[in-house]
């Protein structure tokens, strides 16, 4: 075990596939001095400049390229190096990457990982606090990851690397350096598609992902000083969604609210209401909520404590689901 | 494709031959007298004033950041000579759809330093540049600016207006899909719009080596059939001159020109980048020795002109940057509506519930303190 941020432990799992896979590469703005947050950092040195480098500054041709490496026997890692600056890229994903696998009917698939921070709460420029994992998610042929902690991050990770699949693997920057944790050194994964109960509880479900696990445990402490016994579940990936995670625990408590940074509206949040409403609709005692942000562009710092979602605000929600 | 009447200079610096437009060396000599713009002595004053105040408000920036007073910060030192040159040319009605890095022509359109530290202070009220004509906000997202500019040179163009467009973008903005799209529309369109390329040599960590295999980057007009020119971006006159001429060929409804402004980013890439990371001190110093500011302030002092009284300008500066910089630390309201009254002319009525459930969690909130 050895003590890992979330950035280091990233790090470690593409060190350790970047030694034990010949064919994967890793590429992007800044990726060769370690990329603006050191993901990649010290990666270049070790592995040579063919399999760890910057590509020139296009999105559109970092994703690009990528596909036309995986048909033809490469592994591409690629960073995107905000999440508002995917959307240059977002013809390729989702014309060619999402699409190449059908289309060619299994003849070539395009097993990239496109990486990239996203999110709030950093006091960053416009285009540099966004979640767009329903964007994503959204399109058919992807699968969408976001890790909550350094253990998982690398679990997840390695996962990623290793699937035949296209992943968008999303990495919540506010809390890339906020907590450490004991991380197995060696190589381990953790299944796509599976969400992780965090925490047991019977009165509620709070659903969350990526760096609002964090502002929902902060308030589950409240809540429990309430009286009210939660069960938290982190989602760890979007798409596929753990249908079976949701209508176990909502049957169990009766109760969801769902916590997510991103834009409320046609949300991940509005997905998971959806498989509530699915499977436990007979186990409800209240309509499952979603706690999102407004449907606004995330605000510059001065704005942004009214856009991000607080524990108190998810604790005061929480009693509104309980007591309606 | 051929250009009528396409000034002299584009065929002698023709940027396939990689030539370089440059008037005054280092140590402020001219060297190319036959280019001198005829300036008066107050105007090269004011150029050189304009300067030095942008050189400041970049140096205040950079420590009021260090202070932890303001959010991450983008200087600009060392390519003042082209911020301010272009700012000579701009008219009010003119169009400027800048990048990011070009405070000095931003502030020639007449933007406050306020107004800059109120946006990096995290304040939308301080990016609108709202009181400001034909200017548009930052662009973050590189590259899309320029599409901007071409489609704003159309309307000029349809509205049989003199209005010139300047647009700006980095070395490595020239990689974007976006760059190259733009010069094709324009050359097509044959629109006024004025693009430079501020060539500082690096992309974050990126130097622009590894972002061409060009010759130089003004060789980028020429597949889209626009004149192009490779200038000194660190010599005032040169970019004086550039400018006048590009200018002067877009509003007299020739087209588009391409400036290519070589120069050196001097600084972080932003306050929270780290340049020993990735280039070494002795390239810096190089570069230092062709600081704009040093190169105009040389050429002043061997041509006669008037001394300026520059430690009291520096003085006087300060305290009226500093006063700026107050202002704005102080215009720290932003009320909740500040979120939702600028989203839609409309405003749909899904914002006005997401906006009353909020203030519903903050009256509660206020009754549990
Ligand atoms: C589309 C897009 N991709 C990536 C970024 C992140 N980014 C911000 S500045 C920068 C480097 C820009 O280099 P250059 O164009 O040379 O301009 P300079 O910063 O040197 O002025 C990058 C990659 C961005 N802002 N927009
Ligand atoms: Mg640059």
């Amino acid at each position: 075990m050895s003590v890992m941020t979330m950035v280091k432990a990233i790090n470690n799992a593409l060190d350790i596939k970047l030694n034990e896979d010949q064919n994967m590469v890793i590429y992007g703005e800044d990726v060769g001095m370690g990329g603006v947050f050191r993901v990649t950092e010290g990666l270049q040195r070790k592995y040579g400049a063919d399999r760890v480098f910057d590509s020139p500054l296009a999105e559109s041709g970092i994703v690009g390229t990528a596909l036309g490496m995986a048909v033809s026997g490469l592994r591409p890692i690629v960073e995107l190096q905000f999440e508002g600056f995917t959307f240059p890229a977002f013809n390729q994903i989702l014309s060619n990457v999402a699409r190449i696998q059908n289309r060619s009917r299994g003849k070539y698939g395009a097993p990239v990982v496109i990486r990239f921070p996203y999110g709030g709460g950093v006091n960053a420029l416009e285009h540099h606090s966004d979640s767009p994992e329903a964007l994503f998610a959204h399109i058919p042929g992807l699968k969408v990851v976001i890790p909550s902690t350094p253990h998982d991050a690398k679990g997840l990770m390695i996962a990623a690397i290793e699937s035949n699949d296209p992943i968008i693997f999303m990495e919540p920057k506010r809390i890339y350096r906020a907590m450490k944790q004991e991380v197995p050194e060696g190589k381990y994964t953790l299944p796509l598609g599976k969400a992780r109960v965090v925490q047991e509880g019977t009165d509620i479900t709070v659903v969350a992902f990526g760096a609002m696990i964090r502002e929902c445990q902060t308030a589950i402490a409240l809540a429990q000083q309430a009286g009210i016994s939660v069960e938290l579940i982190d989602l760890r990936s979007i798409y596929p969604i753990d249908r079976e995670a949701i209508r176990t625990s909502v049957r169990k408590t009766g109760r969801m609210i769902v916590v997510a940074e991103a834009h409320e509206s046609f949300s991940v949040g509005s997905e998971l209401i959806a498989i509530a409403n699915e499977e436990a609709f007979l186990y409800l005692e209240a309509p499952p909520r979603r706690i999102g942000g407004f449907d606004t562009i995330v605000p510059l710092a001065q704005g942004e404590p009214y856009y991000l979602i607080s524990p108190e605000r998810i604790f005061y929600e929480i009693g509104k689901t309980i007591h309606f | 494709m051929a250009h009528d009447n396409l000034p002299a200079i584009f065929h002698h610096f023709h940027p396939i031959e990689d030539k370089m437009l440059q008037i005054i060396d280092n140590e402020g000599n001219v060297i190319d007298k036959k280019r001198m713009p005829e300036l008066d002595d107050e105007i090269i004053i004011d150029a050189y004033k304009q300067m030095l105040y942008e050189r400041i408000a970049d140096e205040m920036a950079v420590s009021y950041q260090r202070q932890g007073r303001m959010y991450t910060y983008t200087p600009n030192i060392g390519q003042e000579a082209i911020h301010i040159a272009a700012g000579m040319h701009i008219r009010g009605e003119d169009w400027l759809v800048p990048a990011f890095r070009e405070m000095g022509t931003l502030l020639a359109k007449g933007v406050t330093m306020k107004e800059i530290f109120l946006f990096y202070l995290g304040n939308e009220h301080g990016g609108s540049f709202r009181n400001i004509r034909n200017v548009l906000p930052m662009a973050i997202s590189i590259g899309t600016q320029f599409h901007h500019a071409v489609g704003i040179g159309y309307a000029v163009k349809y509205q049989k207006k003199e209005e010139v467009v300047f647009t700006f973008i980095g070395d490595g903005g020239t990689s974007e899909g976006d760059f190259s799209e733009a010069l094709n529309f324009a050359g097509v369109w044959q629109v006024p719009v004025i693009f430079t390329v501020q060539n500082n040599q690096y992309a974050i960590s990126v130097p622009v080596q590894k972002q061409t295999r060009s010759v130089n980057l003004a060789v980028k007009s020429v597949a889209f059939g626009i004149p192009g020119i490779k200038v000194d971006g660190n010599d005032f006159f040169a970019m004086y001159l550039a400018y006048q001429i590009a200018v002067d060929y877009a509003r007299s409804g020739r087209g588009a020109v391409l400036i290519e402004a070589l120069t050196y980013r001097l600084g972080a890439h932003t306050t929270s980048d780290d340049p020993s990371k990735y280039r070494n001190e002795a390239e810096e110093q190089l570069w230092g020795k062709s600081d704009p500011l040093l190169r105009l302030k040389r050429y002043m002092q061997s041509a006669g002109i008037r001394a300026i009284d520059e430690e009291q300008l520096r003085e006087q500066y300060r305290e009226e940057i500093d006063r700026q910089f107050a202002d704005a630390e102080q215009e720290k309201s932003y009320p909740l509506s500040d979120l939702f009254d600028h989203m839609y002319t409309d405003m749909p009525d899904e914002l006005r519930r997401q906006k009353s459930e909020y203030e519903q969690f903050l009256s509660w909130k206020e009754k549990r303190r």
